[in-house]
């Protein structure tokens, strides 16, 4: 038997049951990280403009010539990047606690690729880039509810896994399909387009993903934040607990769904955040439950600093964000399930 | 509380999972301040029986009424103030420590305006000092052993402070050392706190000496119930386990003791 621990500390269990210090800190040092980056990523470009000068413009005290590049050029994109990497994060974070499994992100069970099939749907027909994003955002919506249909009610993790995964690849081949129906021109946007890719983001993309979050975030945090906690125990230990399951599991997946179309619609399908921002936050925090507010702050950095990477990593030329993503997330994977195998975790 | 008609019941009861009856007019009622425990032998559907009592199941035909009322008629929270249950098999979320295990039983107490008390401090430090992890309260649940992490679903159980409890098979994977310390943590809970208790145990030794209300069922419906003393008979055993047995009195406790009959009695003890 291992030795009874005979440290007792005096501090109340309300505060150790409640937040921990160590989240509060990740999420701080998280959104301290992206307030950098954004700093440096407003401040670079054809007209470089010194972090001073950026911070004082951001605080409405700026020239005019700097006010119109950041405020009307380049902060349209940075607010866009800021969102969607939110988005994508609390998205990937409840999708991960619903299925209790940590590679069960919405890029891997096909809500992003029911995004994406009906973006190049419309992409291949000559629609609007509106037309687009609404059709981004139906696609993933729908794609996440035909999941549920077929997983079934008694909604399990695994089986969600299992049906969402041939979701994915059932919608992979129709886009696959699509592109070589496309002609050359078409076939160039829509594979920039899925890809991932912040280019030329204005307001028009910015709005309505903030509007999004606006709604959907708070929702998440207060109506299923707790619940979503509560039904990491497994099913039968949550209803004893009176947590309404089929409900809250329902309105969690739909709100989740919610932001990571609206995610695709704005940027496309921008891979690999969905996943490694919660799971890092995860490994940093240590905690349990779906640490919604550090994956939040975790998914800003990642997407602002791989927005960041993808303008001015190559000298001659910009990359989509979606590269850079793919390649940090990828990588992160691989490095994972490295050294989780060494440490004899899986 | 009154006399005659218990809080807890089941009545004319089917369960079913989809199309797989388990029990058909099943009844059953918990007496008020008793530790019930339902024996049977596998699939006889005591489980299922638990498992509707918890409101986890609902009964395609018939009901299973809480103060008079369907459960499933009453809002989740409500139930979950009154009826607590320890499920067969919890998953302790990685990271988590014992305390915040425990104040997780608190959950249903809170609601998005009121986050947590001092009832709620409270409530949480006594569970865990009535289940003896008190010490334990920082650790992480998964480097416990098997006896300690059982102690500290059933905190977190106490937490929930309902006076009813449900305990589905809580010995199950503890070794005999431990299955007694739970069980008589259990019968504690029971005397000093006045809870009534419903427990699905495979032992009918540790059924006979810790019950005060036995339901003995078979396939799918009550064999008999009553005082163990009245309901464990090497007949009952017999006809409900198939199994040949003695009944003698437990030396420890006078209870029931259930003695299965040697394979080959009549035989030379010698052949193997």
């Amino acid at each position: 038997m291992t030795a009874v621990l005979e440290k007792r500390t005096a501090r109340p269990i309300g505060r150790k049951a409640g937040v921990r210090p160590r989240a509060v800190v990740v999420g701080l040092i998280a959104v301290l990280g992206t307030f950098v980056v954004s700093v440096f990523s407003l401040g670079t470009g054809d007209f470089d403009i010194a972090p001073a000068d950026v911070v004082t413009t951001l605080f409405g005290e700026g020239n005019p010539a700097h006010e119109f590049i950041i405020g009307e050029l380049r902060l349209p994109r940075l607010i866009t990047a800021i969102a969607v990497g939110a988005a994508l994060a609390a998205g990937g974070a409840v999708f991960q606690s619903l299925v209790r499994n940590p590679l069960g992100s919405p890029d891997m069970l096909g809500v992003t690729n029911g995004a994406s099939t009906a973006a190049l749907t419309v992409i291949i027909l000559g629609g609007t880039s509106t037309q687009l994003s609404i059709a981004a955002v139906l696609g993933g919506l729908g794609a996440t509810l035909l999941i549920q249909l077929i997983a079934g009610r008694a909604l399990h993790g695994f089986r969600f896994i299992l049906v969402g995964i041939g979701m994915a690849a059932i919608l992979t081949g129709i886009s696959g399909y699509l592109l070589t129906r496309g002609v050359q021109m078409e076939n160039a946007r829509a594979l920039l387009w899925l890809t991932g890719s912040l280019d030329g983001r204005d307001w028009g993309q910015a709005k309505p993903m903030l509007v999004v979050l606006a709604i959907v975030v708070p929702v998440l945090l207060l109506a299923c934040g707790p619940g979503l906690k509560i039904l990491e125990m497994g099913d039968d230990s949550a209803s004893a607990l009176g947590v309404p399951v089929p409900l809250l599991r329902n309105g969690a997946l739909l709100s989740a769904a919610l932001l990571v179309s609206f995610a695709a619609a704005s940027a496309g399908p921008v891979n690999f955040v969905a996943l490694i921002a919660p799971h890092l936050a995860k490994r940093l925090t240590r905690a349990p439950g779906p640490n919604l507010l550090p994956s939040i702050a975790v998914g800003t950095l990642l997407l602002t600093g791989a927005d960041f990477a993808a303008q001015h990593l190559l000298q001659e030329r910009t990359l989509p964000v979606g590269v850079v993503t793919g390649l940090v997330g990828g990588g992160y994977l691989v490095w994972l399930l490295t050294t989780e195998r060494r440490a004899g975790r899986i | 509380m009154t006399g005659q008609t218990p809080r807890l019941s089941g009545n004319g009861m089917t369960l079913a999972y989809d199309k797989r009856v388990i029990a058909e007019e099943l009844s059953v009622e918990i007496p008020d301040g008793s530790f019930t425990v339902i024996i049977g032998p596998n699939a006889c559907g005591k489980s299922t029986l638990l498992r509707a009592l918890s409101r986890l199941l609902k009964p395609s035909t018939g009901a299973v009424l809480l103060d008079g009322r369907d459960v499933h008629s009453q809002p989740t929270r409500t139930v979950a103030k009154t009826i607590g249950l320890l499920p067969q098999s919890s998953t302790a979320p990685d990271g988590i420590t014992v305390a915040e295990l425990v104040a997780r039983g608190r959950y249903p107490h809170q609601s998005i305006l009121r986050r947590w008390s001092a009832e709620d401090e409270r409530v949480v430090t006594e569970s865990m000092e009535a289940t003896g992890v008190a010490d334990l309260a920082d650790r992480h649940v998964d480097e416990l052993s098997g006896g300690q992490r059982q102690r500290v679903w059933l905190a977190m159980a106490l937490a929930q402070q309902t006076p009813l409890l449900l305990l589905d098979e809580p010995t199950t994977y503890l070794d005999i050392a431990h299955q007694i310390e739970v069980l008589d943590l259990c019968a504690e809970l029971h005397e000093r706190q006045g809870r009534t208790l419903v427990a699905v145990l495979h032992d009918l030794n540790h059924a006979a000496r810790y019950a005060s209300h036995l339901i003995a069922m078979k396939s799918g419906r009550v064999a008999r119930c009553g005082q163990p003393g009245d309901v464990l008979t090497a007949e009952l055993v017999e006809e409900v386990f198939g199994l040949p047995c003695r009944v003698i009195d437990d030396p420890e406790t006078g209870t029931p003791l259930v003695v299965p009959a040697a394979r080959r009695l009549a035989t030379s003890p010698q052949q193997v």
